[in-house]
């Protein structure tokens, strides 16, 4: 784990960082040159050392094929009730096969709907991180790279919008505009995005100053393309860690609000509904509250799991230390 | 320091105002009104209610007017509770909130801070893996994944503690036990946070040449933690104390819903629920305020720690 475990707003500074993507390959002047250590097998000779993170990222491979295909394997429909298999355990033989994990309150198989229940889990964590991503992307490289007041006023509306209790934000916009998918993508994206502009825009401004972009620049690259081209490549190391910190993060953002009543509607479902769901039938039948909680405690905790794994092998400013 | 304080306090004005605005429009602009119901009302008396309420006026009068009696600190009428304020509602509600939010602040930076620590001086050795193992499960089950299931063994197997509601006793003559499960929910990930970061920022100043210097003038362990290592220390993790409180705050919603508390965050549930206006926007405008206060004191808490940042 990294010595700044946890941190939200640290600033990774640019020393050491890895050879840059767009630097001109004569950078290195050597008669034999050595095997090229790209950033990328560096990261992953170390990450692969890192048992807890590789364990982690099989757990979570795994799991997307599952969500993907169990469904369509599963003998029992996720939306379709079966009045005569209301609530039974786990191991119970039903209609159509065993019951692995038992039934919920409609009869429906519980592994089958926790399964839909992931896809959903899972494309939203997905989405709303590339929502954020994009945006903290634009406005932190935008802001890093020009500096001056520009990055002045760019940077202050980023700590404006940080004092706002967003959380209740996104429940009013829930309730107001009604509970759509689409919305909730968007309106996770749009809180998420902050943290990300401010690490973005910590790593441009170290990047703006080295030799690559002023050749870049002496060769009359105008300023927004050498931010496409030459700066956005480079961030790509830190931005893979955040995205991988960020996704948990969504992914319990819309389990909150599904648990609220304010997220995906029936017969969809996502983890945040079946532990809401199964809350209220806890003393009669555990299993519908403890099947979904695990699945969504595991997918959490292999993401957190590979994302520091992910720093401790990405982050440039750790290597000094090592 | 004056300067400070001066200029912070400038700066949360605008702040606070973006967030009043924002919630106010949005609120308009939302389809349904808070005096649907399954019977319709007559026309008349639905005017008549619409003008007893300025909700006939623009909207950019009603804003105006809604900033002047804010000012006054009057947050007006409840749409939902016909015969009490917004005011009343507020203040019958925050000091629920209030009692667990500021136990679970202490529990979470109490046991966080010694975690962390604690993790940091046995770096790499059992108790740091088991103390981050710890910390790694706080973040990843949430809250209400973990309430529920606190209620099933605590309250439905095992019958050691209420399974919800406030009590009727005060708080120490037995009223402390309604509020062990939701303290506990409530704080876990903020704990699990704050011993991250201690434990982050402990070890790196456990390399540094003071600590060096003081563990070479024989000081004892003891001493070298608490007096010199401490401080420093926890500069990262009071600059996290502005966010946790805003954790806190979003994470008592759920708590106070599934533990039936009558605190502020269940009023905000039920009352965007059923478009109350006054009371929602209330909230989010009160809970906005508080922590753009608690960023501020964050902040003079900072400059005494970090001489550094006083400029």
């Amino acid at each position: 784990m990294s010595g700044a475990a946890g941190g939200k707003e640290e600033v990774i500074a640019p020393e050491g960082a890895p050879t840059p993507v767009g630097a001109p390959s004569g950078a290195i002047i050597s008669s034999i040159p050595p095997a090229p250590r790209s950033l990328w097998s560096d990261a992953w000779a170390t990450l692969r050392h890192n048992r807890a993170a590789m364990t982690a990222g099989v757990i979570l491979a795994v799991l997307v094929v599952l969500v993907i295909a169990g469904p369509a394997l599963s003998p029992y429909d996720y939306a379709r009730p079966n009045w005569d298999e209301i609530a039974v355990p786990p191991l119970t033989a039903g209609s159509a096969g065993t019951h692995v994990l038992g039934t919920d309150s409609l009869g429906r198989d519980l592994l089958t709907r926790t399964l839909v229940g992931g896809r959903l889990s899972l494309l939203i964590g997905l989405v709303s991180t590339l929502v954020s991503l994009v945006i903290g992307i634009a406005w932190g490289a935008t802001a890093g790279f020009l500096g001056g007041r520009v990055d002045r006023v760019m940077m202050r509306m980023v700590d404006l919008l940080y004092a706002l209790p967003f959380m209740f934000l996104v429940i009013l916009l829930m309730v107001l505009f009604g509970r759509k998918i689409l919305l909730i993508f968007v309106a996770i994206g749009a809180i998420n995005w902050l943290d990300m502009a401010r690490i973005v825009r910590g790593q441009a401004m170290g990047l703006k100053q080295r030799e690559f972009v002023e050749a870049a620049r002496v060769a009359g690259v105008r300023t927004f393309p050498i931010i496409l081209r030459h700066i956005v490549p480079n961030l790509l190391g830190v931005v893979v860690v955040y995205v991988t910190l960020t996704i948990p993060q969504v992914i319990l953002v819309e389990s909150f609000l599904s648990f609220l009543g304010l997220g995906v509607q029936e017969p969809q479902t996502s983890w945040g509904v079946m532990v809401s769901d199964g809350a209220l039938e806890m003393e009669t039948a555990p299993w519908m509250l403890v099947v979904p909680a695990v699945f969504l405690a595991i997918t959490l905790f292999c993401f957190n799991y590979l994302g520091d794994g992910l720093r401790d092998a990405l982050d440039p400013r750790d290597r000094s230390g090592r | 320091m004056l300067r400070l304080f001066l200029r912070r306090l400038f700066e949360s004005i605008p702040t606070l105002l973006i967030l009043i605005a924002v919630t106010f429009f949005m609120m308009r602009m939302a389809p349904g009104g808070p005096f649907d119901s399954e019977k319709r009302l007559a026309p008349e008396v639905e005017a008549n209610l619409r003008a007893a309420y300025h909700l006939d006026e623009p909207l950019w009068q009603q804003f105006g007017r809604y900033l002047w009696n804010l000012a006054r600190g009057d947050f007006g009428p409840s749409f939902q509770y016909r015969d009490r304020t917004v005011t009343e509602l507020i203040a019958s509600g925050f000091p629920v909130s209030l009692q667990l939010g500021a136990l679970a602040m202490l529990l979470a930076v109490v046991v966080g801070v010694s975690l962390g620590s604690l993790a940091a001086l046995r770096q790499n050795r059992a108790a740091d893996y088991g103390t981050m193992a710890v910390a790694m499960t706080g973040i990843s089950v949430p809250n209400f994944v973990l309430a529920p299931l606190l209620i099933l063994v605590f309250a439905v197997y095992l019958g050691w503690l209420p399974a919800g509601g406030l009590g009727l006793d005060g708080f120490f003559a037995g009223g402390w036990r309604n509020l062990v499960l939701p303290v506990f929910t409530l704080a876990l990930t903020q704990v699990a946070y704050i011993a991250r970061l201690t434990r982050g920022s402990m070890i790196e100043v456990l390399r540094s040449n003071f600590i060096r210097t003081a563990k070479a003038q024989g000081l004892p362990a003891t001493t070298i933690l608490l007096r010199h290592a401490l401080k420093p220390a926890l500069v990262p993790v009071v600059s996290y104390l502005g966010p946790a409180t805003a954790g806190l705050i979003t994470g008592s919603v759920v708590i106070e819903t599934i533990f039936g508390l009558p605190g502020l965050g269940r009023y905000f549930v039920t009352g965007a629920l059923n478009r109350d206006y006054t009371l929602v926007l209330g909230i989010v405008v009160f809970y906005g305020a508080l922590i753009i206060l608690f960023n501020f004191l964050v902040d003079l808490i900072y400059g005494w720690l970090d001489p550094r940042s006083r400029e």
